[in-house]
């Protein structure tokens, strides 16, 4: 017990320090911490956000972005979303994906299947690029973890022991609202804007989400359950491309808690029983 | 490999093996009965802690070999789908990504008590360069292995080091060459970086054998540093060292699940997780930690070949140390001038990987060659001098005697800090 108070001491102190990080100035603007539900040893994916941040994938991201690695099934799938099987078959029937080739020899399309990867917005890169002012949309599978800012020294060092590493979604969670007027003496070229998050500044892609852009579902009380803000829309994307990337991570931290009690009691018993052993030795405790 | 050949078969079975191979009976004496001075500290429990990362990265490793696809194309999706698909795939990356750090980890705690303790000094300088051959094919491997993946600092990061090789004078070219497969990194370069990944680990097995049997001749060094004058000094290693090892293997375990199943890409970096593009590079290419104070000196010197040969010269110089070291006492125990300017040492050790993560300009520059100075100053004057000019405290006159002596420093080894015991007591 007493290691544990201990512990969550040294992970407040941590916690304050490097809170107090973001004071510094840096080049680029620092993401705000956002509070997420899966962050710390015992965090988890909050089902309804999740289903939000889909929602907002769905009907405004993925005109654009793939998120090739990830099959249909995998929003049904434990630790995720939560959809159903039943919503997720449905789901995949509303896309073509081609497949082939059959008997004849011809390729054909064909409705998805739960089994059947997110299919691409785009044929390739190269129309990806047409399409979009010369800049292709990122892949979106991993872009949670392919997206970070610097901590710079010491912060580094109190997450480890913070567990801080949310460094990718913050930043979407601020990129996706951090547009404005660029600065006096910036001029930001034809077709590109200015996000003071992004690296640079200059970013191709267009502001993506206008408040009331995606329609939320109601709760019992009629209003929708969370607020159809841009705040709100690019929190829930952020989240929901998090689990993208991590969709193994309540499993992870589970395992990782009963493997830390197991370690901590078997390296108890090995203690009392090298000192047991050792015992018998002159001038050893 | 030497200590006492006590084994008796107790089964006529064991009796008819023993007869014909007698590896119970080697086993039975390099790691039963074998003696290890009483008074180690905790610092000699990296060894067995490192011989299990090296098990365990093999382990993880050839399972994931069997999921993984080395062809440029498909080996990036093929990562994703061990996290994604594969039963506990995630787990088993994250086990072996982190793993490498933690092996690194090991050994650099492992190498650091070797240099304060005086390790290397005779009898045991071929120990010590077996271990300074196993510490390059580690490097070798988690460099290789970092390749695999095929992310942005995959491909970039192999971009830079084999470059590194065409600065050698005549050869140079034709090397990169080979090691490209090709005219740049591309897919042959990442099938000889596999093929070469899952060759080097049972080669480093191999040399690890060597310097264990290279370790059971004098037998191991201890923080007096002075050897054994009677069996009071010893103690067989089953029991006392078996259960002290597994304690302190235990403590080690759990750092390793903090990062591997917490903050499993805390040692990464986050351009990794976009896939290789050559036609795009990465703002700033950074290796993994464990080569940054390695890397740091290579830029803190302005000349292309003058850089790569300081770099691979600050790994090689540990060979030499044996002979650079004129210090009649081992341990840094007992040599309190050498103590600060080991610790100092250390500190440089230490910002220079720091300086290795920042972009080479201005005073991070100025600051890497002051450091990189003082790293080869250390092996080539320090070390040197300082045997001649040092007086050392007294040594205790056993190991026994350390242990048991008036100092009443009897608990120094179960708290875990760096014995000091001090003889004038």
């Amino acid at each position: 017990m007493k290691s544990i108070k201990t512990l969550i001491a040294v992970v407040a102190l941590a916690g304050l320090a490097s809170s107090a990080a973001f004071a510094q100035s840096h080049e680029r603007e620092i993401p705000p911490r956002v509070t997420w539900s899966f962050s710390g040893p015992f965090g988890t994916y909050d089902e309804t956000q999740l289903q939000r941040g889909f929602k907002v994938f769905h009907e405004v991201c993925s005109n654009c972005h793939s998120l090739n690695k990830i099959a249909f099934r995998t929003l049904a799938e434990k630790g995720g979303p939560g959809f159903t099987k039943e919503q997720v078959t449905a789901l995949a029937a509303t896309y073509k994906v081609k497949d082939g080739p059959n008997d004849a020899g011809d390729m054909f399309e064909r409705p998805a299947r739960a089994a059947d990867f997110w299919p691409a917005p785009f044929p390739n890169k190269q129309a990806a690029a047409a399409a979009n002012g010369g800049a292709a949309p990122p892949d979106f599978s991993v872009i949670a973890k392919a997206r970070t800012y610097e901590r710079g020294f010491p912060w580094f060092v109190f997450d480890i022991f913070t567990q801080y590493q949310e460094q990718g979604v913050d930043y979407i969670a601020s990129l996706l609202p951090g547009y404005e007027e660029a600065p006096a003496g910036v001029t930001v070229p034809d077709g590109k804007y200015y996000n003071k998050y992004f690296p640079g500044n200059i970013i191709a892609m267009p502001p993506p989400l206008q408040d009331g852009a995606v329609t939320y579902l109601k709760g019992a009380d009629g209003k929708p359950q969370a607020p159809e803000t841009v705040q709100q829309y690019a929190k829930d994307v952020s989240a929901f491309l998090m689990w993208a990337a991590e969709p193994h991570m309540e499993q992870r931290k589970e395992i990782a808690f009963r493997a830390l009690v197991f370690l901590l009691v078997f390296a108890g018993l090995l203690y009392f029983t090298k000192k047991k052993i050792w015992a018998n030795v002159e001038g050893h405790a | 490999m030497s200590g006492h050949s006590t084994y008796v078969p107790k089964s006529a079975v064991g009796k008819w093996f023993e007869s014909r191979l007698p590896i119970m009976g080697l086993i039975h004496s390099s790691f039963v009965v074998f003696p290890n001075p009483r008074n180690l500290n905790y610092f000699w429990t990296f060894g067995g802690i490192l011989a299990f990362m090296l098990v365990a990265q093999i382990i993880t490793g050839v399972v994931l070999a069997m999921h993984y696809t080395a062809h440029a194309d498909m080996a990036f999706n093929s990562v994703e789908l061990i996290m994604r698909d594969v039963n506990y795939g995630w787990m088993l990356r994250y086990l072996h990504a982190n793993g490498a750090s933690m092996f690194f980890i090991a050994v650099y705690v492992h190498i650091f008590r070797g240099l304060y303790y005086g390790s290397y000094k005779a009898p045991r300088e071929v120990l010590w360069i077996l271990g300074v051959i196993i510490f390059l094919l580690m490097m070798a491997t988690a460099f290789m292995g970092y390749v695999l993946p095929w992310g942005q600092m995959s491909f970039w990061g192999a971009t830079v080091i084999t470059n590194l090789f065409s600065a050698i004078p005549g050869v140079g070219e034709v090397i990169v060459s080979y090691l490209w497969g090709g005219y740049s990194v591309s897919n042959p370069t990442l099938n000889r970086f596999f093929s070469l990944h899952y060759l080097l680990p049972f080669m480093i097995a191999g040399v690890v054998v060597l310097h264990i049997w290279a370790l059971h001749v004098p037998g191991s060094n201890n923080p007096t540093g002075i050897e054994k004058k009677t069996d009071k000094d010893m103690l067989p290693f089953h029991p006392y060292f078996t259960v002290k090892d597994a304690f302190a293997l235990s403590c080690f375990l759990m750092v390793y699940v903090w990062f591997a199943f917490y903050i499993p890409n805390f040692l990464g970096h986050a351009d990794n997780y976009i896939e290789a593009n050559a036609a795009v590079t990465p703002s700033h290419i950074v290796p993994e930690w464990y080569f940054l104070p390695f890397y740091a000196i290579l830029r803190a010197i302005p000349d292309k070949l003058l850089g790569v040969l300081a770099m691979f010269g600050s790994i090689a110089i540990m060979v030499v140390v044996p002979w650079l070291d004129t210090s009649k006492v081992r341990s840094g125990n007992y040599r309190p001038v050498f103590q600060i300017f080991f610790w100092l040492f250390a500190i440089n050790a230490v910002i220079l990987g720091w300086l290795g993560s920042k972009p080479p300009e201005g005073m991070y520059v100025v600051a890497s060659r002051i450091c990189t100075v003082y790293y080869f100053a250390y092996y080539i004057l320090v070390l040197p001098l300082l045997g001649l000019f040092e007086t050392p405290k007294s040594l205790p006159a056993s190991i026994a005697d350390s242990v048991l002596g008036k100092g009443g420093s009897g608990s120094a080894m179960a708290s875990g800090a760096a014995a000091s015991p001090s003889t004038k007591g």
